[in-house]
């Protein structure tokens, strides 16, 4: 195991955060606040309580996994993607790095980067709304295998797409419209029946569910259900990061 | 820059690099290597000449883990790629063709991530050597992209050197750089061989392989089609150029001359006669007694060795192109 060669990859990656500081983690926590405005003051005003919890607590979770799904996949993507695009991932091919060594550096740092906004947005809301978090442990395990799914989701992203449009057509086309629709500012209680339905086949829902379920001990579906999804979505991306490397698919001729 | 993994006095050390029956056909069927074999031993200066296309960079990748091979094998100082990949790579050094860098990290730490992604433990001290060995120091903290492409180049010769390579590949390593460059180049591979390094360089320039090379491999169309130390092979094929500078300058090479293969230059004050050093007889006698016969006096005279860039031209149109 080369964790020399890890550990460079992870902190070249971080290095990248903290050097694009202001867009790297400003610009989402300036974001989610503009969430907290509208959502919680324009639209709270009109629902009163979900499930017994007040309106803007309520939306809380659901802002960090939107934010913590849409950063994965766009940090991952593009940490892969960019020396595919400037010709340096010469140098990682060449290195005595293995596959999952080489994907530990990368996914690990954009994961870590998405827990590290995600408790941003967290402290943030502080400053809006009261809550109480249930299961602490649970939150802190939801929130890092989301982060980690969603950036091996990234991950494969940045290795498929051949140009920027491909690079962000999965954040913003895929990911966004699933976490807007996976009951991200409301129980699916809210929906027609016919919805209801569709969005069982919203893998985002499962996420949601579960990390609300954190926060205040109540969720659309059960936990165990959600794990189970979380679970079954890491190793399907899992399988396809291993098909990669195996096959060199857009890596090595 | 002495390198970790030095072999025991006494044992019979495999070769640096050992290629046997190496092939790669790409998906888009274009046969890159046809049944490469090649040795080259520890220490060696080796160039890999060839026109484009002619599979030296897709040998290179090969070797280097980044594209696979059809078929054969590849040992790195005894490691076969596959099999012992680990080993094998971390001897390895890889100056690439393309100027692929990093544009927003320094200089320093773009060579020490190299350094940790090859598992080497950090040393700011090696890392400062290399980069001073090729003026690189005091744009240190510089960001890649405020670089020129001259600069940039120094920086993947760095990268390169930060884990300390036993075998160091250099991919056209002065395509498109200034003449103190090259010189300082070519200053550091020998500095590297007195370390015991191995380098295989693959260049265009011909002079390149003539100034650093023990041995020369001439490849064209994915095959080697020789390999030869560089003197034995300048001296096998090299032909000599005679010039003789005329007294009076001739309007055209007479007719009872037309039998050698003669030439006139510097309008008619200059007759080449162009032979082989290698056979039987050179002609130059002959020539002397025909030009004296015909009455033709010269001033001066003088010989020239063909270079290895003519060599090389006539040996990969197959001697179509005789050099000039």
């Amino acid at each position: 195991m080369n964790l020399i060669g890890v550990r460079a990859i992870y902190t070249f990656e971080m290095a990248r955060m903290f050097r694009t500081l202001a867009q790297s983690i400003i610009s989402p926590v300036v974001t989610t606040c503009l969430y907290f405005v509208v959502f919680g003051a324009a639209i709270g005003g009109r629902i009163d309580q979900i499930e017994g919890v007040g309106y803007g607590a309520f939306i809380v979770p659901g802002l960090i996994m939107l934010l913590v799904l849409t950063q994965s996949t766009q940090n991952a993507s593009f940490g892969i993607y960019f020396p595919k695009f400037s010709g340096t991932i010469y140098e990682v091919l060449a290195a005595p790095v293995s596959a999952f060594e080489v994907v530990t550096g990368y996914v690990g740092a954009a994961a870590t980067k998405s827990v590290i906004l995600g408790l941003l947005v967290l402290a943030t809301a502080t400053l809006f709304v009261d809550y109480q978090i249930a299961h602490p442990v649970f939150m802190l395990l939801f929130l890092i295998l989301t982060a980690v799914t969603f950036s091996l989701l990234g991950f494969i992203v940045g290795i498929w797409a051949d140009g920027f449009e491909k690079l962000g057509f999965v954040p913003t086309l895929v990911v966004l419209p699933l976490v807007f629709l996976g009951g991200t500012f409301y129980s699916i209680d809210m929906l027609p029946p016919v919805w209801q339905t569709v969005t069982l086949f919203n893998p985002v829902f499962y996420l949601v569910s579960a990390f609300r379920w954190s926060f205040f001990g109540t969720s659309d579906v059960s936990v165990g259900v959600s794990l189970t999804m979380i679970t079954l979505f890491l190793a399907v991306a899992l399988a396809v990061v291993a098909w990669i490397f195996r096959t060199g698919y857009r890596l090595r001729d | 820059m002495t390198p970790q993994h030095a072999s025991t006095p006494g044992e019979a050390s495999p070769p640096a690099l050992s290629l046997r029956g190496l092939t790669k056909t790409y998906d888009t069927g274009f046969q890159a290597l046809k049944s490469v074999d090649l040795d080259i031993q520890r220490g060696e200066i080796f160039a890999l000449l060839g026109p484009n296309g002619a599979g030296k960079t897709t040998l290179i990748s090969i070797v280097c883990g980044i594209v696979r091979a059809s078929g054969g094998q590849v040992e790195v100082n005894g490691h076969d790629i596959v099999r012992d990949w680990r080993r094998a790579r971390s001897l390895i050094g890889l100056v690439p063709q393309e100027l692929s860098t990093d544009s927003f990290e320094t200089v320093r730490d773009t060579v020490s991530f190299t350094r940790g992604l090859y598992g080497r433990r950090r040393n700011p001290a090696h890392i400062e050597h290399v980069l001073r060995s090729l003026s690189l120091w005091d744009k240190r903290d510089a960001r890649i992209r405020t670089l020129s492409g001259g600069m940039r180049r120094r920086v993947l010769i760095a990268k390169a050197l930060a884990h300390e390579p036993e075998l160091l590949f250099l991919d056209e390593p002065t395509a498109g750089v200034d003449v103190e460059l090259r010189r300082e180049m070519w200053a550091l591979v020998r500095e590297l061989r007195e370390q015991g390094v191995t380098v295989v360089l693959t260049t265009h320039y011909i002079e390149e392989a003539e100034e650093m090379a023990d041995r020369v491999g001439v490849i064209n169309h994915g095959e080697i089609i020789l390999v030869e130390r560089k003197d034995a092979l300048m001296h096998k094929l090299g032909r000599k150029r005679l010039t003789l500078h005329l007294q009076t300058a001739l309007a055209e090479v007479p007719a009872s001359l037309a039998h050698l293969d003669l030439e006139l230059a510097d309008d008619g004050h200059q007759l080449i006669y162009t032979f082989d050093t290698q056979a039987e007889r050179t002609g130059i006698t002959r020539l002397l007694q025909d030009l004296s016969s015909a009455g033709i006096r010269f001033s001066d005279m003088h010989t020239e060795q063909s270079t290895l860039e003519e060599i090389f031209v006539d040996l990969v149109h197959g001697g179509q192109e005789p050099p000039p």
